[in-house]
């Protein structure tokens, strides 16, 4: 067994303590393909070194599952990067990412469901990736607003190419960000809560 | 240039995935015996217990130690108490402790249940109205970022 005691194990920095009065969390999941900067977006932002929470996956994935390890491999990890920000001394914000492929995402329970939203993370030279993904959220009915990771040697569209390309309804926002920048990181996050608010601001009229 | 175009795929029933690693799997065992030598699924599974039933916990419930380690408790036990002195996410614990997150989760039930840790639920989304005042305070808290 490979776990040690508890004397070897770091834990959070002194100064990456939460106040005793913090009561609740929300979370937002950041989706979308490999190396699309999903890391990068929730380590510029975060309040903590981002950590890693793996989940094993036994014979759900074995077989169907091409990406990952060598053949001989019976029990596959999958890991999530997550960060955290302290909206108050009471509320603690966690962002989450994770990869696109919809058959990872039945090991966190309630992810999807239980968060506030999701920012899906696209890159220009590999749209086609985020293609799936937008589609279960929409299916899932969790909403959504799509960040266009601008690396510098990407195609760039006009903005309404890519909401037609992606099939995107009017009203779902599409913004431009540099994933390595926390202000343009949190601007995006920015953009997701507004959209959120005015979702809830239309159901309340309704 | 045209980026290439996401087609809408029909709308039917989705086959939903079934958790296999719940339910208390030490599961893979008597397939074929070649599990141990690769991650072990039965280690976790003798760090977890036999006992399936988890509370409902989610990644980003927040655990506090409610009591200092009896004498009695695993190594295990003292590590999430020494860690959760000042409120600590289910993920944070699951990273730190660099146990899978369904294994966290039969931990600190056991722990629930002994009443040596206390778990405040977050808030999630309802399919419901989201709250206004919520969303409020995040973005609040966002702009000072």
């Amino acid at each position: 067994m490979d776990f040690k005691g508890s004397d070897t194990i770091p834990g959070p920095r002194t100064e990456d303590h939460l106040p005793q009065t913090a009561q609740a969390a929300v979370k937002i999941v950041i989706v979308g393909g490999f190396g699309v900067g999903k890391t990068t977006m929730v380590g510029s932002v975060s309040e903590i070194r981002p950590l890693t929470t793996e989940e094993t996956m036994t014979q759900a994935g074995i077989g169907v599952d091409d990406n990952y390890g060598s053949e001989t491999k019976t029990a596959t990890t999958v890991a999530m990067d997550f960060g955290r920000i302290s909206i108050t001394d009471q509320l603690v914000l966690y962002l989450f990412g994770t990869p696109g492929q919809e058959r990872f995402w039945f090991l966190w329970n309630g992810l999807f469901e239980g968060a506030l939203g999701a920012v899906v993370l696209i890159d220009t030279r590999r749209l086609e990736v985020s293609f799936d993904v937008i589609g279960r959220l929409e299916e899932r009915g969790v909403p959504f607003v799509v960040a266009v990771n601008s690396f510098p040697d990407a195609p760039r569209y006009p903005i309404e190419d890519l909401r037609s390309a992606l099939d995107l309804a009017e009203e779902i926002p599409i913004i431009e960000c540099d994933a390595r920048r926390r202000a343009s990181s949190r601007d995006v996050l920015m953009t997701l809560m507004r959209f959120l608010h005015a979702l809830a601001t239309a159901k309340t009229r309704a | 240039m045209t980026p290439p175009q996401r087609r809408r795929r029909f709308a039917k029933e989705q086959p939903r995935l079934t958790p296999l690693a719940t339910e208390g799997s030490g599961g893979t065992e008597g397939k074929d015996g070649k599990e141990g030598d690769a991650k072990a699924p039965e280690r976790l599974y003798v760090v977890a217990g036999p006992d399936g039933q988890r509370a409902d916990l989610d990644l980003v419930t927040l655990v506090v130690a409610g009591a200092d380690p009896p004498p009695s408790a695993t190594p295990e036990q003292s590590a999430i108490l020494r860690l959760c002195t000042a409120p600590l996410s289910v993920a944070e614990l699951s990273a730190y402790l660099n146990l899978p997150f369904s294994v966290v989760t039969v931990l600190l039930t056991e722990m629930l249940t002994a009443e040596l840790v206390q778990a405040r639920a977050p808030i999630v989304r309802q399919a419901t109205l989201p709250d206004r005042s919520l969303l409020e305070a995040v973005m609040h808290g966002l702009q000072r970022l």
